[in-house]
């Protein structure tokens, strides 16, 4: 009773204050039924179809993904190096969705009506929704990097959409010569999985140290700092002579002439404002923005990102429509894989409340992101995250980093259990 | 009584306090949502990261408690207990404590 008394008041002081939140069902649907249809089955989809059908079982849920299997992007790198197996971080959808009782539909949506509430697809269907998610993920800024775009990629690949491109990255690292050089080109913030390139890094000179020590990976960097930095420049010191002239990591930050501002496909080279390097293996993470269909369906501002109520994840620009996951302005949350999945479960309760004629609940976030140096000594990083203001805010002096003198080697331990749990949470 | 005034009057005063709203969150349920992200779908773990699923309430209470003080040393729980109220560490572990 006092928790509801509450939240109304809010809810109210809310309306006043133009914040916006929303109180009352979506047009014709009736209470404990509806349709949402969710476009993209990866971390922050396939959690919200999963949670939405468990909250409650009255909701329709159908899932547009165009693929039949998917690969996470979070993990990916184990399998550039050579821990695990492509199949590891492949999931298919065949079993959860008779499981849960979830409709997917293997194509691509290509529009969304948000008054008619139709969301149509490349094969021709159109599907009526009460309420819509969008969890596209991330979509590449190609036109940053001369020489650079989709038809590149196939040769010099980004493998920051995690499946063919992730095998294709790892046939070149392992058909490399020893003594050669891998180049990651790593992007500007904000980006998918901030650490995820320098756990690349380390997972290469890795693989390096074992069947090709001659080799050298060089990040070239478009920042100046990036995530678990200390960690990471640690844990290389530590296994990767990280600093002396042997180092198998190099990292070439903006303000040393890192940023990549061209590629030349044929020679894999990178052009700098002042120079060109040579690699053996090119890897090129471009800058990024919310994923395609988030654009077509205007639901992107000015930075390429989805603005949202954090409350519901409801978009800023047009109502019924949710965007959960890397497409959304979720900062201070950063773009990772349990961030999505954090906030999809924010957004299932929502839109059950909402469809149910009640307020969502305040909502809680947490963010967990392990990497790895080797495959012995793991780092993470934790936030807790509350509603405060209209806004996320992190809780001060919750969260943080791996202390220096952490477990490392637990904390690698940890990363692979939190990977198949985190997975049985998505696609169980 | 005490708890219903102060919301009342954080409403009024139209402070979104969601760390208040939270601690009201009896059921726990929606704290426990963002553990499963780590420690299982309902709390059953597939690995070495512990299942929360059915344990004693008390058990899983002092834990996270003395995680957040530092009493006990983990890797990661030291930094996230800190994130929540005895209060909630109490309802998560009831939550979780029920699910048979």
């Amino acid at each position: 009773m006092n928790r509801r008394r509450f939240i109304k008041a809010v809810g109210a002081a809310g309306a006043l204050s133009g914040l916006g939140l929303v109180g009352c069902t979506s047009a014709g649907s009736k209470p404990g039924s509806g349709h949402v249809v969710i476009i993209g089955g990866g971390a922050g989809g396939a959690t919200c179809a999963k949670y939405i059908r468990h909250l409650d079982s009255g909701v329709k849920v159908t899932v547009v993904e165009p693929k039949t299997e998917f690969a996470t992007c979070f993990m990916s790198n184990w399998v550039i190096g050579g821990i695990k197996e492509q199949n590891w971080i492949t999931h298919g959808y065949a079993g959860w969705s008779k499981k849960h009782g979830i409709n997917v539909v293997h194509d691509t949506a290509v529009s969304i009506d948000p008054v008619a509430k139709v969301v149509k697809t490349r094969g021709g269907q159109s599907i009526k929704y009460d309420r819509c998610v969008v969890s596209p993920g991330v979509d590449f800024r190609y036109d940053t990097i001369d020489g650079y775009g989709e038809a590149v990629a196939e040769s010099v690949p980004h493998a920051w959409h995690a499946g063919p491109q992730t095998a294709l990255l790892r046939k070149q690292l392992e058909s490399m010569r020893n003594g050669g050089l891998f180049v990651i080109a790593a992007p500007p913030n904000p980006f998918r999985c901030p650490p995820g390139p320098y756990e690349r890094a380390s997972l290469v000179a890795n693989y390096f140290k074992k069947h090709k020590p001659r080799s050298k990976v060089l990040i070239m960097d478009a920042k100046d700092a990036f995530s678990k930095q200390g960690l990471f420049v640690a844990g290389w010191t530590t296994h990767y002579g990280y600093g002396t002239a042997n180092s198998m990591i190099e990292w070439r930050s903006k303000a040393n002439d890192g940023m990549a501002r061209a590629i030349k496909a044929e020679s894999r080279t990178v052009v700098t404002e002042f120079g060109e390097v040579k690699a053996d293996v090119l890897n090129v993470i471009p800058a990024q923005k919310a994923g395609h269909i988030a654009a077509v369906a205007g639901l992107t501002d000015a930075s390429g990102w989805c603005p949202v109520d954090p409350l519901t994840w409801e978009s800023k620009v047009h109502k019924g429509i949710h965007v959960i996951g890397d497409a959304a302005i979720q900062a201070p949350i950063p773009k990772s894989g349990y961030a999505a999945n954090s906030e999809a479960k924010v957004c299932a309760a929502a839109i059950v409340a909402l469809l149910n004629g009640r307020s969502p609940d305040v909502p809680s976030w947490v963010n967990t992101c392990y990497s790895l140096v080797t495959p012995d000594h793991g780092l993470s990083v934790a936030g807790v995250y509350t509603y405060t203001d209209g806004k996320i805010a992190e809780v001060k002096g919750a969260g943080g980093l791996t202390p220096k003198d952490g477990h490392f080697s637990l904390e690698a331990s940890y990363a692979e259990s939190w990977y198949q749990n985190i997975i049985d949470d998505m696609f169980g | 009584m005490r708890r219903t005034r102060l919301y009342a009057f954080l409403a009024i005063a139209g402070i979104a306090a969601s760390q208040a709203v939270s601690a009201a969150d009896a059921g726990g349920k929606i704290i426990a949502a963002q553990c499963n992200g780590c420690h299982g779908f309902e709390g059953i773990s597939k690995g070495i990261i512990p299942g929360l699923r059915g344990k004693p309430a008390v058990y899983l209470s002092e834990s996270m408690k003395e995680f957040k003080s530092d009493k006990r040393k983990g890797t990661i729980m030291n930094r996230i207990a800190k994130g929540y109220s005895d209060g909630e560490l109490d309802n998560v572990a009831k939550y979780y404590s029920g699910l048979k």
